[in-house]
């Protein structure tokens, strides 16, 4: 059951189309540099919250990714369409899920 | 007889040449951040060389730095809450406490003895004493009901004073802390909406706080205060449509030159040329991008100019004699800060993609020196220590 779950995460992830190697590590970088610019190099928060995989535990995938594709009005969080991919934004959320301090 | 004398002789130079060496002035020295690796390097920005790399610093993402009034000292505030006192004479780190959760900038006091930090969480100030680190003041930023607001635009004003904003709240406070025991706070409530950074004008006498939620800035007069915090420019671009902010601005180098204050706009691509005689707009100058720092050069003559991400590989200087763009560079990746030496001939950009610091020349433009640093971010000068507001 489990590794049929695993493979299901796989399947979707690869028809999402997973970054490539290299572009995952721009991604990581944007992360860290980019996007800590307002949530913290560590991800612990700052004038954006902290994106720590507990802290973001409760909220739904779909949630987090328009967040980060489309931004959201009124706050500071802005849209990141232009430079990240609806796949590239899920990428972003799993590697969050799993991104301790 | 004539032997020992050579011996003596010899003897003499040598404690003479070891005792110059270890002599050092502190008056051309500096820190530059590395925000990654949580290290500063000490450089030397005459020699432009790097002196020593200090380490164990913590998380740098959003550090900034204040000297010591006999600018011996440099007190490092980082983004994990540490407060780090490093001895630029020793090189090595004299004292190091973590003060809070989060954090993200300080000042230190008119009479030198005094270090504030703002901070996010547990959002309000901390006040310590410069010698010791040891907490001497403890002011949560407590509004509404009893909720608890992000702290920014620190500084320090004449009077023994400091000011800061309220970033949820929309509040500026003013404190007074001639009597440590009981710190006077004047609030300023409804001055705007997310006020996100401050500075003081370089007399000490206006702290204007930029805001982000909506258009316009916040001033208050502190030769005057109870005439309260009044808004300027609340105007200006309501009409046209708001480009996304990938990097908030910073306001510790805005630009006040002649009677002119150069402001980066949020969410637009220029830089706002101010009046300060009577408070009102009188240029937008277009640049290439989201404006991060605005600085001018000490003698007022330029404006130099940083962006945020994805321009960040560019600067653009301001000639503010005909208020025209004059001069674009392109150092490399992500351009994060500027700090021009004491009295402006030479500019230093750090250049976090490509790990290095690049020195310009502000008359010819060229480059006169590189200097590697591992993504460096924030630089800062020891002549800040006896500048109001930095
Ligand atoms: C200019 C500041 C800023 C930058 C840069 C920024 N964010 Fe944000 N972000 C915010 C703020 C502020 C919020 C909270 C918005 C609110 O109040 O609802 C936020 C919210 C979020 C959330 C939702 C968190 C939650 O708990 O609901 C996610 C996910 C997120 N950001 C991801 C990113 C990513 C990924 C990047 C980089 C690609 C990024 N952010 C860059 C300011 C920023």
């Amino acid at each position: 059951m489990k590794a049929c779950l695993l493979a299901l995460v796989l399947v979707t992830e690869a028809w999402a189309g997973t970054p490539s190697d290299t572009r995952q590590q721009q991604l990581i970088h944007l992360l860290k540099h980019d996007c800590g610019s307002c949530h913290g190099l560590t991800l612990q928060g700052g004038l954006g919250p902290a994106l720590l995989a507990e802290a973001i535990a409760d909220k739904a995938d779909a949630f987090l990714l328009t967040t980060i594709l489309n931004g959201r009005k009124g706050t500071a969080m802005p849209p990141w369409r232009d430079f990240i991919s609806p796949a590239e934004a899920q990428w972003l959320v799993s590697y969050l899920r799993h991104h301790q301090n | 007889m004539m032997f020992s004398r050579f011996l003596l002789l010899s003897t003499l130079l040598i404690v003479s040449v070891i005792g110059h060496a270890e002599l050092r002035a502190t008056g051309d020295l500096g820190l530059v951040i590395e925000r990654e690796r949580g290290t500063a390097l000490i450089i030397n920005s005459s020699q432009k060389t790097i002196l020593k790399r200090i380490e164990g610093l913590g998380d740098l993402s959003h550090a900034s730095v204040v000297f010591s009034r006999d600018q011996r000292y440099a007190y490092v505030f980082g983004r994990d809450g540490g407060l780090s006192k490093i001895d630029l004479l020793l090189d090595k780190i004299e004292k190091r406490i973590i003060q809070a959760g989060n954090s993200i900038g300080g000042a230190i006091s008119q009479d030198g003895r005094l270090i504030a930090v703002s901070n996010y969480s547990p959002g309000g100030i901390k006040i310590f004493s410069s010698d010791t680190l040891a907490l001497v003041a403890d002011i949560p930023a407590i509004y509404g009901d009893e909720q608890q607001s992000k702290v920014v635009g620190l500084v320090d004003a004449p009077g023994q004073r400091f000011v800061f904003s309220l970033f949820d709240a929309g509040e500026i406070w003013l404190v007074d802390v001639n009597n440590l025991q009981q710190p006077l706070i004047q609030k300023f409530k409804e001055v705007g909406s997310q006020p996100y950074d401050a500075l003081l004008s370089p007399d000490g006498r206006y702290y204007i706080a930029g805001l982000f939620g909506e258009s316009g800035l916040a001033l208050l007069d502190l030769w005057q205060p109870e005439l309260g915090v009044t808004r300027i420019l609340s105007d200006y671009g309501k009409q046209d449509e708001k480009l996304p902010v990938y990097k908030m601005p910073h306001l510790e180098g805005w630009a006040v030159a002649d009677d002119l204050m150069f402001v980066p706009a949020v969410g637009q691509h220029e830089v706002l040329v101010i009046n300060k005689r009577n408070w009102q707009l009188l240029k937008r100058i277009p640049v290439l991008g989201q404006p991060v720092f605005v600085m001018a050069r000490p003698d007022g003559r330029q404006i130099w100019v940083n962006f945020a991400f994805p321009d960040n590989q560019h600067l653009q200087v301001i000639d503010v004699k005909d208020l025209t763009l004059m001069k674009s560079l392109t150092p490399g990746k992500a351009v994060l800060h500027m700090e021009f030496t004491p009295r402006g001939e030479d500019i230093w950009v750090s250049v976090r993609d490509e790990d290095r610091v690049i020195v310009y020349d502000t008359e010819r433009f060229t480059e006169k020196a590189r200097i590697e640093a591992e993504k460096p971010s924030g630089i800062f000068f020891s002549a800040r220590a006896h500048k109001l507001g930095l």
